[in-house]
């Protein structure tokens, strides 16, 4: 059997990968997947958490957090067609209408 | 070194190897493919954990419907990764973000070396698994007792994503009321013969 310090040392290098793609992406479409990955990584600690302490709540978390991430991938896709529609451009650095 | 090890180690490798990847690329096809493989490895690990309704879960609703919408706007938008997308942003630059990440990530693996799961033996040491853990049932049960009112919060949450999605991505200039047909002759006759 593996250690649960190393689940949990997969996850924490999974949500430093998102971390970094936050803020170097230069696509908005590529930062919303390094959010998905962040919210990935976390999934994983709440799952390897769960079994570690054999509570099954933690799978329910995930599977909340699953319904929350399908949400705002419907909803943040939607705003990058629309800005899209409006800018010609995925350029993150041009979507800055509210700092004019 | 025995085939569970093997297999954390191969899955955690390919799990990190896809998420690099998915940050590197400049096309956006490649960046979903990449996630996809990092999200099926991770969906191994999963199934390690026992949690195998979750790792079905994660393959059929993460790799097969959001990932695919991810592609699915990628290819309306045309988007092939030759886009001008710019320099980047001056006032932080870009190795002061690597290094901001890299200490964020030395601070929460410090956490883990040294906190409380440091006395803490290997998984399924510390307490006895039941033999349905992770099925179908024992998570169904959880989430339709005890987390009843957070699920259906959850139903009406997608709603709303819906509702706004749509809202959002509808036409301005498009008329959204049903047209108007005047002077129909099939309109007019029976109320003619009246």
């Amino acid at each position: 059997m593996v250690n649960l310090s190393a689940y949990i040392l997969v996850a924490v290098v999974l949500f430093g990968i998102g971390t970094v793609g936050v803020m170097i992406s230069r696509n908005v479409i590529i930062l919303f997947m390094s959010v998905e990955l962040m919210l990935n990584a976390a999934n994983l600690a709440l799952i390897a958490f769960s079994r570690a302490l054999n509570v099954h709540d933690g799978h329910v978390f995930v599977f909340l957090v699953l319904t929350i991430a399908a949400a705002e991938a419907a909803v943040g896709l939607a705003m990058v067609i629309t800005l899209y529609r409006n800018r010609e451009t995925v350029n993150i650095d041009r979507f800055d209408m509210l700092k004019r | 070194m025995n085939l569970d090890t093997i297999i954390f180690v191969v899955s955690a490798a390919l799990a990190v190897f896809g998420g690099t990847m998915m940050i590197a690329q400049r096309n956006p096809v490649l960046s979903v493919l990449y996630l996809i493989l990092s999200l099926v490895a991770q969906a191994v690990l999963y199934v390690q954990l026992s949690a195998l309704f979750l790792g079905a879960v994660l393959i059929i609703v993460y790799s097969g419907a959001i990932l695919v919408l991810f592609l699915f706007v990628i290819m309306l938008l045309n988007l092939r990764g030759t886009e001008d997308l710019g320099t980047g942003s001056r006032p932080v630059s870009r190795t002061a973000k690597f290094i901001l990440a890299f200490l964020f990530v030395v601070e929460l693996v410090m956490v883990v070396r040294t906190g409380f799961f440091r006395g803490q033996g290997e998984i399924g040491m510390m307490t006895v698994q039941a033999p349905d853990f992770g099925s179908v049932k024992t998570v169904a049960t959880l989430l339709f007792t005890k987390y009843l009112y957070p699920f259906e919060l959850a139903g009406i949450l997608l709603l709303a994503a819906i509702v706004g999605a749509v809202v959002m991505t509808r036409n301005p200039g498009e008329d959204d009321s049903p047209p108007v047909v005047t002077n129909s002759p099939r309109d007019n006759s029976p109320k003619g013969n009246e």
